[in-house]
């Protein structure tokens, strides 16, 4: 009974610091409403009335009281405000290094790819102490990434891919939940999150015993073989003799588009071009590519851009900051 | 001159007695008899919305979905959400408080355009039809949200007929606004000035304005949806080349404002509630009425407070937040007037001072934790949670229910001529006060550790404060039922209230109670302040 927590085990590296927040906000709302409740007990006390044809006679406004409680308010909120963006800042920037993570999310379950295409469903192994990056999407409507114990959601949505990082701080399994209303069963898309210290981790990642879908082939491999079994090869080819441009050294590049328009080569634009080709044709080229809308699952997809992205250049720094943003 | 002298006895003649056909109330223009009407429609939405959220709050007392199934459960939450707002909370006040008191209060006979107000309510009940079709057809399961792809795409329920009824419940909503407007604008009796104006007043031009400006916006999005879950256009949709998060932004456009549409009569029902019950001018009149403006315009402006996690870009997140932080000011500083209002006051704790001090206390709770919300690196982690759920209650119940409640007991005797009984109305002033808090605040605690809204099912280690919010639920619903059954007792057999039993100066409690048909003898003429207690009692120094 007195073990009775009133905040959610802190598990991430960021979870302190939102946590200061929330107890400092606490700390404000509760002297605030003491001194509101106090003043409203102690004026109806004292000026209770007395006989029937009694009236007030209080002052009927000061401009100075007035500004002083304008302005002191003002700066209150905005020192709040710039102390929960700072954070919040902490929070969709992901580090320099991180390992890689995909998330796709379905009615009702989770299914996540490990960096060496290791999958799972509603479990996902991290290392402690080590930042994650998750790129995730979903297969049908909007669902959340929400992990209490991190502090961290992010929404995810189909026809995109939104991102989140973390790092955690302490082994232990906690909860994912899916906080975004997401239909009949949405309350039981839970998951787990197993944090492992990083040996652990390791020795999991090669094992196949406790994941629940048998290790595939490593991603990229698996994209490759996907490029040429959906006969992507015979246009986009090395050098400029196919129908469609080469693909060698596209990602993180800008592309022109037939309107003129400069577009970011991100995984979201390589995405679009697999489903939706017609969308953004690139200038120089003809309109004949096919969509593959339906023809690739998620996970696909996944494979393709990771296969793309290995014979592609790097996302520019501030880029990769702004698609955090995004 | 002390009204407290009059003796309390019925004009012979009043709006009530005024037809007492059938017909007389359906085709009736008399703005009084549509506040009845309207009253007799939002007490019935009340009452069905507060059925669900009963059975809400019983499926929760255990971790799993037991009393009903998650597909129930979750029809159970989205009709309680749309009921209660769209059908309840948006229109009470302005429709039964606002209809009955805007033109008795600017000194006029009715309304701008009473047959549109009488076409008002039919139009609403029209929606209330379709959305109680939507639920006996075999609900909906949208969340009151409506967020795309899931509703036009994936649900399998009656989203198209719910979303008619909001549209039509919305086109209600504008037809009172307008009628508000026009009114407050041409028809205020001679002398009376704008800064003559009760607070109250002012409170619902600055409604009036986000209801004509906002509710088109909603109307659009329930059109879209149905568009394309209809005709399968695709513009949510991004299988067929919509934006899931378009609809985000329309939905929260009009209805963050909506929030503003239900506190801000409310704040208007707290200002005229202190002025009489504390005999004294509302200290800093002023600031109060341009604060009411000012929640109104920069109410627009912070939709995407909203959208934090939703992939919206961080830099429009910051400029949310800002907003967002800016808007709680003039909140605040309508608290600091109202406190400073008692200061030596003369001040008595009849029944609606007693919703006006539990106002106080749960919406400054309310208010404050919408700070939580609006910081950005504390809301990524309270965004969807049970936190979020209890802070809208702490507004939306706390802070207009109270209001709603309050200014119902205020001018209860005004409508019907007759009183409430007074000890009984304590009780349930009282009881909904200690109900409250013990329903929602266990849920702060709750969305803290992590729980996510809309769950039928939950981890265990949340069973606890859940059957402390079940138990708070039964305490809060005795508070809300009984002055449902006293007021229905009281509308026959109350005790005959005179024109002015509080003492108040107000220019709706110097006709008689009921008011005539058409509010006043003679055209009143003004002359002074709307809050001048001084001269009213004959003690001008």
């Amino acid at each position: 009974m007195f073990d009775f927590p009133l905040i959610p085990e802190q598990a991430s590296s960021y979870a302190g610091d939102v946590d200061n927040i929330y107890f400092f906000l606490v700390a404000m709302t509760a002297v605030m409403a003491f001194i509101i409740t106090v003043l409203v007990i102690y004026f109806a006390a004292r000026y209770h009335r007395k006989n029937v044809d009694e009236i007030g006679s209080g002052p009927h406004g000061s401009v100075k009281l007035e500004i002083i409680w304008t302005i002191i308010p003002v700066f209150v909120v905005m020192g709040i405000f710039f102390w929960g963006t700072s954070v919040f800042y902490t929070i969709q920037k992901p580090p320099e290094d991180t390992i890689e993570m995909w998330v796709v999310g379905k009615q009702w379950m989770w299914k996540f790819q490990q960096p060496n295409g290791k999958r799972e469903i509603n479990e996902l192994h991290v290392p402690r102490g080590q930042a994650v990056k998750l790129t995730m999407t979903s297969q049908d409507v909007i669902h959340s990434f929400f992990v209490p114990a991190f502090r961290v959601k992010q929404d995810i949505l189909p026809g995109r891919y939104t991102t989140v990082w973390f790092e955690a701080t302490k082994a232990g399994e906690y909860h994912l939940f899916c906080a975004e209303y997401c239909g009949t069963n949405h309350s039981k898309m839970m998951g787990k999150i197993i944090v492992q210290e990083p040996v652990e981790y390791a020795e999991w990642l090669v094992s196949g015993g406790t994941a629940q879908v048998a290790a595939s082939s490593d991603p990229t491999e698996a994209g490759l073989e996907m490029f040429n079994a959906l006969a992507c090869n015979t246009c986009h080819k090395e050098g400029s003799s196919g129908l469609g441009p080469t693909l060698n050294d596209l990602y993180g590049s800008e592309e022109e588009l037939a309107d003129g328009t400069m577009v970011l080569a991100d995984d979201t634009y390589i995405r679009e071009s697999i489903l939706n080709p017609a969308g953004q044709i690139v200038k120089g080229f003809q309109p004949v590519m096919p969509t593959y809308q339906g023809q690739v699952t998620e996970e696909g997809l996944t494979q393709l851009i990771m296969y793309i992205r290995s014979i592609g250049g790097e996302l520019p720094a501030d880029a990769a900051a702004e698609s955090e943003a995004e | 001159m002390s009204s407290l002298t009059q003796t309390a006895s019925m004009p012979e003649k009043h709006y009530l007695n005024n037809g007492t056909t059938l017909k007389s109330w359906l085709l009736t223009v008399d703005h009084k008899r549509i506040a009845l009407l309207y009253l007799f429609s939002v007490l019935v939405m009340f009452t069905i919305g507060g059925i669900f959220a009963i059975l809400i709050r019983l499926e929760l007392l255990t971790p799993q979905a037991d009393l009903v199934t998650p597909d129930i459960y979750n029809r159970l939450f989205t009709l309680h959400g749309i009921i209660m707002i769209l059908f309840f909370l948006i229109p009470a006040i302005p429709g039964t408080l606002g209809n009955f008191l805007v033109p008795i209060m600017v000194g006029a006979k009715d309304l701008a355009f009473p047959k549109i107000n009488l076409f008002s309510w039919y139009i609403f009940n029209l929606g209330v039809i379709l959305a109680v079709a939507a639920l006996v057809l075999g609900g909906v399961d949208t969340g009151w949200t409506f967020y795309t792809p899931f509703s036009t795409t994936f649900s399998n329920s009656n989203v198209i007929l719910a979303g008619l009824g909001a549209f039509m419940a919305g086109f209600a909503s504008i037809l009172t606004g307008l009628n508000f407007l026009v009114t407050i604008h041409r028809m205020r009796a001679p002398g009376m000035t704008w800064f003559r104006l009760p607070l109250y007043i002012w409170s619902h031009y600055a409604t009036s304005i986000i209801m004509i400006l906002g509710t088109p916006v909603l109307a659009i999005a329930i059109v879209l949806i149905a568009v394309e879950r209809g005709l399968g256009v695709g513009i949510f949709d991004p299988n067929i080349g919509g934006d899931p998060l378009l609809f985000q932004h329309l939905f929260w456009f009009y209805s963050h404002p909506a929030v503003y549409v239900m506190i801000l009569p409310a704040m208007g029902i707290i200002s005229e509630i202190i002025a009489t019950f504390s005999r004294q001018r509302i200290f800093g009149y002023h600031f109060v009425a341009f604060s009411s403006m000012a929640i109104a315009i920069l109410g627009f402006l912070v939709w995407g407070h909203h959208l934090y996690v939703s992939s919206q870009s961080v830099y429009a997140s910051i400029v949310f937040s800002v907003l967002t932080m800016l808007v709680a000011v003039p909140s605040a500083v309508k608290m600091f007037n109202w406190a400073a209002t008692l200061f030596k006051g003369s001040i008595s704790f009849d029944t609606p001072m007693l919703y006006a001090f539990g106002f106080f206390g749960l919406f400054t709770i309310g208010g404050l934790t919408g700070i939580f919300c609006a910081t950005l690196g504390l809301d990524v982690h309270i965004h969807d949670t049970y936190f979020i759920v209890a802070h809208f209650h702490y507004v939306m119940v706390g802070g207009v229910v109270m209001a709603f409640f309050g200014g119902l007991h205020y001018w209860w005797p005004k409508m019907t001529g007759r009183m409430y009984p007074e000890m009984l109305a304590r009780i349930a002033a009282v009881a909904t006060f200690i109900g409250f808090n013990t329903t929602f605040f266990p849920q702060f605690i709750l969305g803290y550790l992590g729980m996510p809204r809309r769950y039928a099912v939950y981890p265990p280690e949340f069973q606890f404060l859940n059957i402390c919010s079940t138990l708070g639920a039964t305490i809060l619903s005795i508070g809300a039922i009984l002055p449902l059954f006293y007021f229905a007792w009281s509308f026959k057999y109350g005790r005959k209230a005179s024109s002015n039993p509080w003492g108040s100066t107000g220019l709706e409690w110097q006709t008689t109670s009921p008011p005539p048909t058409f509010n006043f003898e003679e055209t009143p003429v003004v002359d002074r302040d709307p809050y001048d207690y001084a001269h009213y009692y004959g003690k001008e120094s």
